[in-house]
């Protein structure tokens, strides 16, 4: 039988964003998949260079509304890199806090949207209705449910009072015992084993090979966490277990993010225990110095880095994304690709694919035009955008 | 009111559609049809293909890239078909106005019947500009 190729999206209902993949199918197997991308480039990172540095925080927020916080964090990380100042151990805190609240939510609402997705929709309901609690936490605690405008240059702009430390904990108990119970039920329930348990493969040396980042390369059995490996904000005071698990299929990966909810919970409790009193904030130049700065954190689906270069002023020169999703995207046509005894099914394309927790919101940043018919690829000047595109 | 007229103000089934969004609106509308929103009970559900959808949700700014798609989608749907454009961004391209790479707002693209303000909107809000929308509908029904 001869190979078909199958298009996926962009608009289709196993993805929620816009991506295409095509799978190259052999009667039921999948041998081959090639993923497009760019729908959602958006041009922020240029955008950026327009603005002053304390605007650019309100667009960084906004290049992911899952894990908004993480670019907002990045960028006040090496705006303050540059300007060279330390900022106040509370801060430090409270940043960890809104860190890790937002890993809880964005966890929980990658294992509703697996569970979606190998149709199980009883889990997909209930574990979202379980987020509902972390998000009336961050509510409660930053003002907005998405986007929490929590970080500035210098600090943080909400301090946590007594009473609201006491709420986060109280929920913070509730959703332990809750994340337990999903824990057990996805170790435990045969439906979600047998579409899980050696589906999406992905070997430690491809792993590493490929760069995989985040729960993707933890699932893999490859130890790396920026948090522990180059600890920033207060996660060098607070300890924390780097989960890994060496079966490299999607039960690991599900695993994975369910455990590090469970640690992301206890980094809350110990943050809010060991949170020194003093200010939150304080004052910096608006203008800064010339220089280069990077930010890293780890976000929910891997390592995201920031880069800044300043030229004097109060806009940055040049201000550089790099998402996750970017780097665990070149694993997807690998664990699509069947080989030897591992066989990948077409309904098995949607759990493996959401399986890395995609986020194209985050990736679409480089451009490189490709022409389709005749392959030819180029990559354009800023003045050739500039007619092309600008409006004034 | 026919038949016809009152089924579908009875159930107004909704794709889903990311233009480019920064996923904060698509979050807040798969939220808004869970447990502690539910606009299920208003017979709205969500489908996977264009041609099953009374109307289209549209989030985020809408990038020269998924332009030509988003217009192959609306004209997918059958008639009579209805726009919701959720977010800032996606009414006037918002926060993403000095971006090179977007519209400035759903409407220079395809007609729009009712926008959803915030950045990104509260699933209270969709929940009410799909009631607004069910009123649009029944108004033009009767």
């Amino acid at each position: 039988m001869s190979v078909v190729d199958i298009p996926i999206g962009p608009q289709h209902p196993a993805i929620k964003e816009p991506l295409n993949i095509t799978c190259y199918v052999d009667g039921e197997h999948v041998v081959g998949a090639k993923l497009r991308i760019g729908y959602n480039h958006r041009g922020i990172e240029k955008a950026g260079e327009y603005q002053t540095y304390i605007q650019n925080l309100y667009i960084a927020e906004r290049i992911c509304g899952i894990c908004g916080i993480v670019h907002a964090f990045c960028l006040t990380q090496a705006t303050e890199d540059i300007i060279g100042k330390e900022i106040p151990k509370r801060a430090d805190y409270i940043r960890t806090i809104g860190l890790e609240l937002n890993r809880i939510h964005s966890h929980l609402l990658w294992l509703g949207v697996a569970a979606h997705e190998i149709g199980f929709d009883t889990l997909f309901m209930y574990v979202w209705r379980d987020r509902e609690m972390v998000m009336d936490v961050i509510e409660d605690f930053t003002g907005n449910r998405v986007t929490y405008a929590l970080m500035t240059i210098g600090g943080v702009r909400r301090d946590i009072p007594q009473e609201k430390a006491e709420r986060i904990l109280k929920v913070m108990d509730l959703l332990d015992e809750k994340v337990r119970k999903y824990k057990k039920m996805c170790l435990d329930e045969r439906t979600i084993r047998m579409r899980c348990d050696g589906v999406g493969i992905l070997r430690k040396e491809d792993a590493i090979a490929l760069c995989a980042v985040g729960p993707t390369a933890r699932a893999s059995g490859v130890p790396f966490d920026v948090r522990a490996d180059d600890p920033h904000a207060a996660y060098d005071e607070i300890p924390f277990r780097v989960v890994t698990y060496d079966t490299c299929d999607v039960t690991a990966r599900l695993l994975v993010r369910i455990d590090e909810t469970l640690e992301s919970i206890s980094i809350v409790r110990e943050a809010i225990k060991r949170m020194p009193s003093g200010p939150v904030r304080i004052r910096v130049p608006r203008v800064v110095p010339t220089g280069e700065g990077v930010g890293r954190t780890e976000a929910p689906r891997g390592e995201v880095i920031h880069y800044v270069r300043a030229n004097g002023t109060e806009r940055p020169f040049r201000w550089k994304v790099r998402a996750p999703t970017l780097a665990n995207l070149l694993s997807i046509p690998v664990m699509l690709t069947s080989r030897g005894d591992y066989v990948v099914n077409i309904a098995d394309v949607p759990i493996t694919f959401a399986s890395i927790d995609p986020c194209l919101s985050c990736t679409d940043r480089a451009i490189r035009f490709i022409d389709v018919s005749s392959g030819k690829s180029w990559v354009w000047t800023f003045s050739q955008i500039k007619r092309m595109y600008w409006r004034d | 009111m026919g038949l016809v007229d009152w089924a579908r103000i009875r159930s107004p089934w909704v794709i889903h559609f990311n233009t480019g969004a920064c996923n904060g609106c698509d979050i807040e509308v798969v939220a808004a049809l869970t447990p502690r929103y539910d606009v299920e009970r208003f017979g709205i559900r969500l489908v996977g293909s264009p041609r099953h959808a009374d109307i289209l949700i549209v989030t985020g700014p809408v990038t020269k890239q998924v332009e030509k798609r988003l217009k192959r989608v609306y004209e997918q749907m059958p008639e009579p078909k209805f726009v919701m454009a959720v977010g800032n961004c996606c009414a006037s391209s918002g926060a993403f106005r000095n971006c090179y790479n977007v519209y400035p707002g759903l409407d220079n693209v395809i007609p729009v019947d009712v926008y959803v303000m915030g950045c990104p909107p509260k699933p209270e809000a969709i929940i009410n500009g799909v009631v607004k929308l069910i009123e649009k509908l029944r108004g033009g029904a009767s």
